[in-house]
């Protein structure tokens, strides 16, 4: 039993982490109804520039983060102008191909700034184990576990109680009647991604602390990917839930299931998860139930 | 008299064209240069692993050409064509580069990469075009007499396991102790990771310990959960047979776990520096296998100094000389110019090589302890004997461990257990040749 919740727990706070990317794609599909292929990328890129500055060029921390969240804002203001503002009333489609572009510029871009070398990047948060009995947990994953409860809660907190947040829900529900009141859909595009951008300075720090950075570190949005299939493109609890959902499924089925099938199976197993889930609820957990007029 | 003036002056035109034309092309002639296109990956998920090997390649065909002035005097002509570690940019690399160049265009390819050497294995040898995968690739293609083609020099997967598990031996005191001992072998859940286990079942059945096999699913950026299954398996040791991100996020989930990651043995794609930095201090005291020295220790890098880096014709920007990766670039371009110019020694010094005379060469490449000495590469590159039926040239390799800030060799080249590979490179090559109707050579 011990072993049993030391899986369990290890997954849940696992999951919790893929929520930290998750959430980065459900601001920016909520508020623009884009789904930003290129989330992954601005965690990677952040996570360069944090180890960057502060590796080569000795900048603290504490200081780094903050120049980093500025630079996520002018990538925003950048997106919105060059790419986005362009494509207006485009399909969907069209918007998301842009993202993609967005993906492999971003990368790019953080290569010839930082090159491809790994960095590690250390945030001071302790990786010491603590027992419970028999039981072994990872500091590192209760803390980074911890910022992500405390992600969703500001989010939430500034989606309920600060005029912005109010202009990108009223933006999230109807983007027409948003702007026949007079709410500029260019300036809501620049906030959520700029907000996109902060979750990813946070992703990245807290992934970039655990793996060291490096340009596999896009990877991490496939993690990310069964938990928004899972808890819906729109939903921000959704995205916590079906984290620990995902997170908690994939580490049990590697561990009791795995040996019996050979092993190596946590990651497609996520994806079977939210696809049984799917085929009875398409929009997800959470998600906004889909109602068209025919 | 006009006329006969100008047939005078159009004579001595056509005659001053010619002569020049003439000499161009002898100068042309005198120029001409041995082509090595180079696959490289730079850039992509993988490249923290690529940018120093394709630095350590690139320099070292700039110190010959600097230095020496090419192979007897023939240039080496370097192209590079970016894969992303991709098999199908690896394809088109080399469908793009083979022609290219003096004489017969590429004679051999180093890809880098499994996945694109299985891609190429038909391909070159269709084209005739030698295929040198340097500890990575189909292992079964070290028995020459099927894969004439294709050579594994310095070594390959399953004889660098052999070394592994002599150093596991040698630290329990003998193949005797190893008997109710517990090994696990964590590894990339694909035919890669999987390379080794035949020769690890083989020495479990041998020797009465239990071989516990973990896959990960690639890219691995999430292994708690078998880390936590490996902790409660209390293993005495652990063969690591990672790639990429996967290396230092078990590196560190390991040491997060209380194992003792001075028990975990990384296979030979887990041993480079990519591998350890980013699992920070918790990679202190982590073993792995290689088949070159670690370091930048050789008289070797005196001449890199001197003709290569202080002219500023380094292909980097530093940052990666003397580590693992680029150490490895520096001795495959080694290797390559070595059968060229021991290709130049059977059919003409000072001549470019086309791919028959190349692929006689490496048929027979041998290169002494001595030489590697004059090479100034003593100790960072093993020796190899490779023969019509060996083409792995003896499978040297060693045992290094992370200090923390850099490696150290703590073993001196070993020599593989070839009793044990070489039955099995020969009866998987077989049934390679079998499926694909490749003609077995016959060795004397």
């Amino acid at each position: 039993m011990a072993f049993f919740i030391e899986v369990l727990v290890g997954g849940l706070l696992a999951g919790l982490m893929y929520s930290l990317v998750a959430l980065g794609f459900v601001l920016i599909f909520k508020a623009s109804g884009i789904f930003n292929f290129a989330q992954a990328a601005m965690v990677l890129f952040a996570a360069m520039f944090i180890a960057g500055m502060s590796g080569e060029w000795g900048v603290p921390l504490w200081l780094a983060i903050p120049i980093t969240i500025v630079l996520m804002i002018g990538v925003a203001w950048v997106v919105e102008r060059v790419v986005l503002r362009p494509l207006v009333n485009q399909e969907p489609i069209v918007m998301f191909m842009s993202t993609i572009g967005i993906f492999f510029c971003l990368i790019g871009i953080a290569e010839i700034f930082w090159g491809s070398s790994s960095r590690t990047l250390d945030v001071g948060i302790p990786r010491d184990p603590i027992f419970v009995g028999n039981m072994l947990f990872q500091t590192y994953d209760l803390v980074a576990g911890g910022i992500a409860v405390v992600l969703v809660l500001l989010l939430a907190a500034f989606a309920q109680w600060t005029r912005m947040g109010r202009v990108l829900r009223a933006v999230a529900d109807d983007h027409q009647a948003a702007q026949a009141v007079g709410i500029r859909l260019s300036t809501v595009w620049v906030v959520v991604w700029s907000i996109a951008g902060f979750v990813a300075v946070v992703a990245g720090v807290v992934w970039g602390g655990n793996l060291g950075v490096q340009p596999v570190m896009v990877d991490v949005a496939f993690k990310a990917l069964p938990v928004l299939l899972l808890g819906g493109l729109t939903s921000i609890p959704g995205a916590i839930v079906a984290g620990l959902i995902i997170g908690g499924g994939e580490a049990l089925a590697e561990v009791y299931l795995g040996p019996i099938i050979g092993g190596g199976i946590q990651d497609w197993f996520a994806y079977m998860i939210a696809m049984a889930f799917m085929v009875y609820r398409p929009e997800g957990m959470f998600g906004e139930k889909i109602i068209e007029r025919i | 008299m006009t006329k006969s003036m100008t047939r005078k002056l159009a004579a001595a035109g056509l005659g001053l064209i010619v002569g020049l034309t003439g000499m161009a092309t002898a100068q042309a002639q005198s120029e001409e240069a041995q082509y090595l296109p180079s696959l490289v990956y730079r850039t992509g998920p993988y490249a923290p692993s690529g940018v120093g090997f394709a630095d350590g390649f690139s320099d070292y065909v700039t110190l010959v050409n600097e230095r020496d002035g090419g192979i007897n005097g023939v240039p080496i002509e370097l192209e590079e064509c970016e894969t992303a570690y991709s098999n199908d940019r690896g394809a088109e690399c080399y469908e793009r580069l083979k022609n290219r160049g003096d004489g017969d265009g590429a004679t051999v390819m180093a890809p880098l990469s499994t996945g694109i050497t299985y891609t190429l294995i038909p391909r070159t040898r269709e084209d005739n075009i030698v295929l040198h995968t340097m500890g990575y690739g189909r292992a079964d293609a070290a028995y020459g007499p099927v894969m004439d083609w294709v050579f594994m020099v310095p070594t390959t997967y399953w004889s660098s396991t052999t070394v592994t598990m002599q150093h596991i031996a040698d630290q329990e005191g003998g193949w005797e102790n190893l008997e109710g001992k517990t090994i696990v072998h964590a590894f990339h859940d694909s035919a890669y990771g999987r390379e080794p286990l035949e020769v690890l079942r083989g020495y479990a059945e041998e020797y009465g310990f239990t071989l516990e096999e973990m896959a990960i699913s690639p890219p691995g950026v999430e292994q708690r959960s078998v880390w936590t299954q490996i902790r409660r398996m209390q293993p005495d040791w652990i063969s690591l047979f990672g790639w990429g991100v996967m290396n230092p996020t078990a590196i560190r989930t390991a040491n997060s776990m209380g194992i003792d990651v001075s028990k975990i043995i990384g296979g030979i794609y887990a041993a480079q520096d990519d591998a350890v930095e980013p699992a920070g201090s918790a990679a202190e005291g982590y073993k792995a296998v290689t088949f070159h020295g670690p370091g930048s220790d050789y008289p070797v890098y005196d001449d890199l100094q001197e003709y290569v880096y202080d002219p500023g014709l380094a292909a980097g920007d530093g940052s990666q000389q003397g580590k693992i990766a680029y150490n490895r670039g520096l001795i495959n371009a080694a290797y390559i110019i070595e059968a060229w110019r021991q290709a130049q020694q059977e059919f003409g010094e000072g001549e470019v090589m086309g791919r028959e005379e190349t692929k006689w060469a490496w048929n027979q490449l041998t290169i002494t302890e001595e030489r590697t000495e004059e090479l100034g590469m003593k100790g960072l590159m093993p020796p190899v004997d490779v023969t019509c039926r060996d083409h792995e040239g003896g499978g040297l390799a060693l045992i290094q461990q992370w200090n923390g800030e850099s490696w150290e060799q703590v073993t001196d080249f070993m020599e593989p257990d070839m009793e044990r590979v070489f039955p099995l490179y020969r009866e998987s090559a077989l049934e390679y040749a079998e499926s694909e109707g490749v003609e077995v050579k016959e060795c004397d």
